[in-house]
């Protein structure tokens, strides 16, 4: 487990706890194939909450545009990039 | 500005297409609608084949099969199968009705919430902004089924940050601490103000003024919709409750939206000079309570409402039990191009049963 997460960046660490808060999951259960609307907990209720949750982790407020487009883990690193976040 | 940013903007805005190339575009889009849910929804074929000779193709806007909204709920009107469906929406519902079921696949979700960004981002920008929810929180609870009240808080909520509930759960109470630090936090800064009219108005309003409390919310947009039925039996004037909420709240820029349930997405926003405007998405025609005749601009109708969002339900096309009048074809001072109206209220019951008469579903 420790030699996993030391492949891993810090940031991506940061948003695989965003992702938990905001989603209600636990960190074990945060990868590439989260989907919203298809992984059970990413409703449109909990997708408020993890927009809430990614906003204050990185102090950044995510455009509307941002908020509709991020619908998957992979799509979230993506996004966060444009706001200066490096993975 | 270069000739690609101009086009750019103008796709970006949801009220600059030419009323003719909107016709056509329009047609077109609602036709293939009509076709496609006469192949996978059995009642509304019979619909169609009982009032409009099972025809799906029309060669005007005015001609296409209308629908009464109320049939949303008597009928189970649906386009996809039940599998497919990923969340269905339920109106409130008046006392002794049953509520609609409006029911979604992903695809027609998904451009609800399009239709809803492109338009609401015209009036708010694309920054989010912190909201301010008149309501309680207990409205979003719940899982894949939705009141029209929590659909449109959520629906919204995307369009703010820091949001924060104004009213608290179990009174309905303002909370006045909540709001206040709302305040403290945001001083300067534009807000959003997003809330159902008429629990506004009781809630939040008429609460203050019974208190004397007056507040300040500064640089703020207010949007507020789901109908002024109480406020119409008390009377109260879409200026007056302008007038008031400045007064008391201070909210400096107020837009009522027009819009149900079973049309969610394609609202009709009040612009600054207090008329509602179609959208790309959307277009408005009046009728005849009566002979269901189109009325010309300026008489007062039944509001028909089309939009291009539904695919997993036959709403595309439906007439409203809302009393209208369309005001014009482009012209409205705000610069938005298209038709432009008013709403009335809504028709008295007992002329109702007339209309919905003349479309019994033959079983």
């Amino acid at each position: 487990m420790q030699e996993d997460k030391l492949t891993l960046s810090e940031s991506e660490l940061i948003l695989r706890r965003a992702f938990a808060n905001g989603l209600q999951i636990s960190e074990e259960s945060v990868n590439d194939a989260l989907q919203y609307a298809s992984t059970p907990g990413w409703d449109s209720v909990a997708h408020m909450a993890l927009i809430a949750s990614l906003d204050s982790t990185f102090d950044i407020m995510l455009d509307t545009d941002d908020v509709l487009e991020l619908s998957s883990y992979p799509k979230a690193r993506e996004i966060l990039r444009k706001y200066g976040v490096r993975f | 500005m270069s000739a690609e940013l101009t086009a750019a903007l103008v796709r970006e805005d949801p009220y600059a297409e030419d009323c003719a190339e909107k016709a056509t575009r329009l047609l077109a889009e609602m036709n293939a609608l009509t076709s496609f849910h006469a192949e996978r929804c059995l009642p509304y074929l019979r619909i169609l084949s009982a009032a409009f000779h099972a025809k799906t193709q029309f060669d005007c806007l005015a001609d296409l099969p209308f629908i009464p909204v109320r049939l949303f709920k008597e009928l189970e009107l649906r386009s996809q199968p039940q599998e497919l469906i990923v969340k269905t929406l339920t109106s409130s519902g008046t006392t002794g009705q049953r509520p609609s079921r409006i029911f979604l696949d992903k695809s027609t979700a998904s451009a609800q919430v399009h239709a809803l960004v492109r338009i609401v981002r015209s009036f708010l920008g694309i920054k989010r902004l912190p909201m301010l929810i008149l309501d309680h929180p207990g409205v979003v609870k719940g899982q894949n089924t939705f009141s029209a009240r929590g659909a449109g808080i959520l629906g919204f909520s995307q369009f703010g940050a820091d949001h924060t509930y104004a009213l608290l759960s179990d009174t309905l109470h303002p909370d006045w601490e909540a709001i206040g630090s709302f305040l403290d936090r945001h001083r300067r800064e534009r807000i959003l103000l997003f809330g159902f009219t008429f629990i506004l108005w009781q809630h939040l309003l008429l609460v203050a003024e019974q208190d004397g409390r007056k507040l300040d919310f500064g640089d703020s947009i207010l949007i507020h919709g789901g109908g002024w039925k109480k406020l119409e039996e008390s009377k109260v004037s879409n200026t007056e409750f302008k007038q008031r909420l400045r007064h008391t709240l201070g909210i400096r820029s107020i837009h009522n939206y027009y819009g149900m349930v079973e049309q969610t997405g394609s609202i009709f926003m009040e612009c600054e000079e207090g008329y509602f405007h179609p959208s790309d998405y959307s277009e408005v025609i009046v009728r005849d309570p009566r002979s269901l005749e189109v009325r010309t601009m300026g008489a007062p109708g039944l509001i028909e409402s089309m939009s291009t969002i539904p695919m997993s339900y036959p709403g595309h096309v439906l007439l409203t039990e809302d009393l209208g009048i369309i005001q014009g074809p482009d012209g409205c001072r705000c610069g938005r191009r298209g038709t432009f109206f008013t709403v009335l209220g809504r028709l008295p019951t007992a002329e109702l049963r007339g209309c919905s008469d003349t479309y019994q579903v033959p079983s």
